[in-house]
């Protein structure tokens, strides 16, 4: 434990009969972003809420800083939390905001004005101090709630969905934003949020989690590229989900659509006619024959969707629909749906979803 | 249209005269005690009375303690049961409203019962006693009007996300009543403190049962005895409600503006 941070020890969380939160287990590193992700109701507010001291665990500990924070109140933490609702104090001043924390810790007044003045440069409202929380926009009162939470130099920063009452333009600057004022502090971060662009663009590492557990753990290139499960597989990004059947378990031959491909050692040791299910991103699928892709099946182009930059078409594969996308090229025609059309993939791409 | 818009206006006229009516002859009334002139003499009379200063005073007093320490109850417990309690919501309000219920006659008989000199706490023993005894009084007629006007302020801001801003910033729970919710929930106290004085204000029952010296048995002692002083007295009554009425019409207007809120 001696480089982590924060550490979560065998949480569970239950109100009444319910579970909410259950074996949870997660070390952060100092100054690492970490975010939690999943879909409404797995957990991950709660297990911000349990780390923040808002919820107390029903079994397990919480450390920070090697100090197990379990039982301590929450202005016992040090810890800077952002919400979903801003919650900026609607009779205080932007610069009142931002100092509260500092006030409340007894800091001399000098102290706080050149340290609001700092925080208010950090989030490029400078010229905003004597504002008041209404004569802000979304955006902006989001940020000062940033400022606020980091003014008092917290331990930990918690971010519970901070992006998601906002238009998507200022989402997108302003997590961009959030991750530069992050590296910037070094400061270690908790980030719940239920949008995979977000956790996948702004995070070190992602907890994904669903029915109260984490299902995986690992940085958003292992989380995208290599999901543990079927959950994490469908969740982040869009994927394929092609049925097949092993048909030589030691050659590694699993036939899908009528076709056949190799999975190589994959399915080693299981029985040839079990059935499985394979995984594919759009982006691994390509339309006809490419050099080095070891797998093509025929099928018929169902739908095609011109999504600017890229076009998605989606093709009928023996009854089991494969989306794609293809490049827009305005020197070559878009497919047509009805087409007959090859597809070919690397048979390495193929995740196979065990469970 | 046109016919709809008399009608409007002519209940409204009417409206009105049902209240202005009386009022405006209280106050010519109050206004004849010099034979053949209008003039100010029982304004006078009245308020260089040494029983009215006294007894004003005594009432302006009371309402005082009783703002606070009405303040005092209904704030932390308006607060408490809307963060960690909200199920006991209708339990309160029916207890608050019990006041509106129960005559203050039945209640001031309950307490000359439960604190008279024989009793385990006898309050009605001595003046001090008895004041405190008239100020709880007071706070148990003003409950409905002053619990109402600190929930409805209560429900105008996030009670539950703001406490744990706070929080997380460092505050105890002290800190967070005096400086987060109180400023945001003034307007809503001021409200409820200027209704409540002005019940204690003109407030007879009690008073008059606890035998203190208090503003509305003083107006009962006049409007028995003599003829101009009592309207006059009316008139400064209405006077003062009026003003409390038009103190919490200023003071929202420095109410804390809610931040957008996101949707």
């Amino acid at each position: 434990m001696s480089d982590q941070f924060l550490s979560i020890r065998q949480v569970r969380k239950a109100f009444g009969p319910t579970v909410v939160v259950q074996e949870f287990n997660l070390d952060v590193k100092q100054g690492e972003f970490v975010s939690f992700l999943g879909p409404s109701g797995c957990g991950k507010t709660t297990m911000l809420r349990i780390v923040a001291g808002f919820e107390e665990p029903s079994v397990g500990q919480v450390f920070i800083g090697g100090k197990d924070v379990t039982r301590l109140k929450p202005n016992q933490r040090n810890i800077g939390m952002v919400f979903q609702a801003y919650a900026l104090f609607p009779n205080m001043t932007v610069a009142g905001n931002i100092g509260f924390g500092l006030k409340v810790a007894g800091k001399p007044a000098a102290e706080i004005r050149s340290r609001v003045a700092e925080m208010l440069e950090l989030i490029k409202l400078p010229d905003f101090g004597n504002r008041y929380p209404y004569q802000l926009s979304g955006g902006q009162q989001q940020r000062v709630a940033l400022a606020r939470a980091m003014a008092p130099r917290p331990q930990v920063l918690l971010l519970d969905e901070p992006l998601s009452a906002l238009d998507a333009k200022v989402r997108v600057s302003l997590r961009e934003e959030i991750r530069t004022i992050q590296k910037e502090l070094g400061i270690t971060t908790v980030f719940v949020t239920h949008d995979q662009e977000e956790a996948l663009s702004m995070s070190d590492r992602i907890v994904v989690m669903y029915d109260g557990r984490a299902e995986q753990v690992g940085t958003p290139f292992e989380i995208y590229n290599r999901p543990a499960t079927r959950f994490v597989a469908g969740f982040v990004g869009t994927l394929n989900v092609i049925e097949g059947t092993i048909a030589d378990p030691a050659a590694g031959v699993v036939t899908i659509a009528g076709g056949e491909i190799s999975v190589g050692n994959r399915v080693a040791g299981r029985k040839a006619g079990e059935a499985l299910s394979l995984a594919l991103r759009p982006e691994a699928i390509a339309l006809g024959r490419r050099e080095g892709r070891d797998g093509l099946v025929t099928g018929t182009i169902r739908e095609v969707s011109f999504l600017g930059s890229v076009i998605r078409v989606r093709v009928d594969m023996g009854g089991a629909l494969v989306s794609l996308d293809t490049f827009n090229s305005p020197a070559s025609p878009p497919p047509v749906a009805g087409e007959r059309a090859e597809i070919s993939f690397s048979s390495s791409d193929m995740l196979i979803l065990d469970r | 249209m046109k016919a709809n818009r008399f009608w409007s206006w002519a209940f409204l006229a009417l409206g009105v005269l049902y209240f202005a009516l009386p009022l405006i002859g209280t106050f010519e009334f109050s206004m004849k005690m010099r034979r053949g002139v209008y003039s100010l003499d029982a304004y006078w009379a009245v308020l260089a009375d040494p029983r009215f200063q006294a007894t004003f005073t005594y009432s302006v007093m009371m309402a005082l303690a009783t703002i606070v320490v009405g303040v005092l109850l209904v704030v932390p417990t308006a607060y408490w049961v809307r963060l960690k309690l909200p199920g006991w919501r209708p339990y309160l309000e029916f207890v608050t409203l019990l006041p509106l219920v129960i005559p203050p006659i039945v209640i001031v008989f309950g307490y000359i019962r439960l604190y008279n000199t024989s009793s385990w706490l006898p309050l009605t023993g001595t003046a001090l006693g008895t004041n405190i005894l008239l100020m709880f009084g007071y706070v148990v007629l003003s409950l409905p009007y002053m619990y109402r006007a600190v929930d409805t302020g209560l429900r105008a801001i996030d009670v539950r996300t703001l406490t744990e801003a706070a929080e997380s910033l460092g505050a105890g729970w002290l800190t967070i009543m005096w400086r987060v919710i109180l400023p945001n929930v003034l307007v809503a106290v001021l409200s409820g403190a200027f209704l409540t004085f002005a019940i204690v204000i003109g407030e007879f029952v009690l008073a008059a049962l606890l035998n203190r010296p208090a503003f509305g048995p003083y107006l009962q002692l006049i409007g028995a005895n003599r003829a101009y002083e009592p309207a006059a007295l009316a008139v400064i009554a209405f006077a003062i409600t009026w003003g409390c009425m038009a103190l919490i019409q200023v003071v929202s207007r420095f109410a804390p503006r809610a931040p957008t809120q996101p949707h």
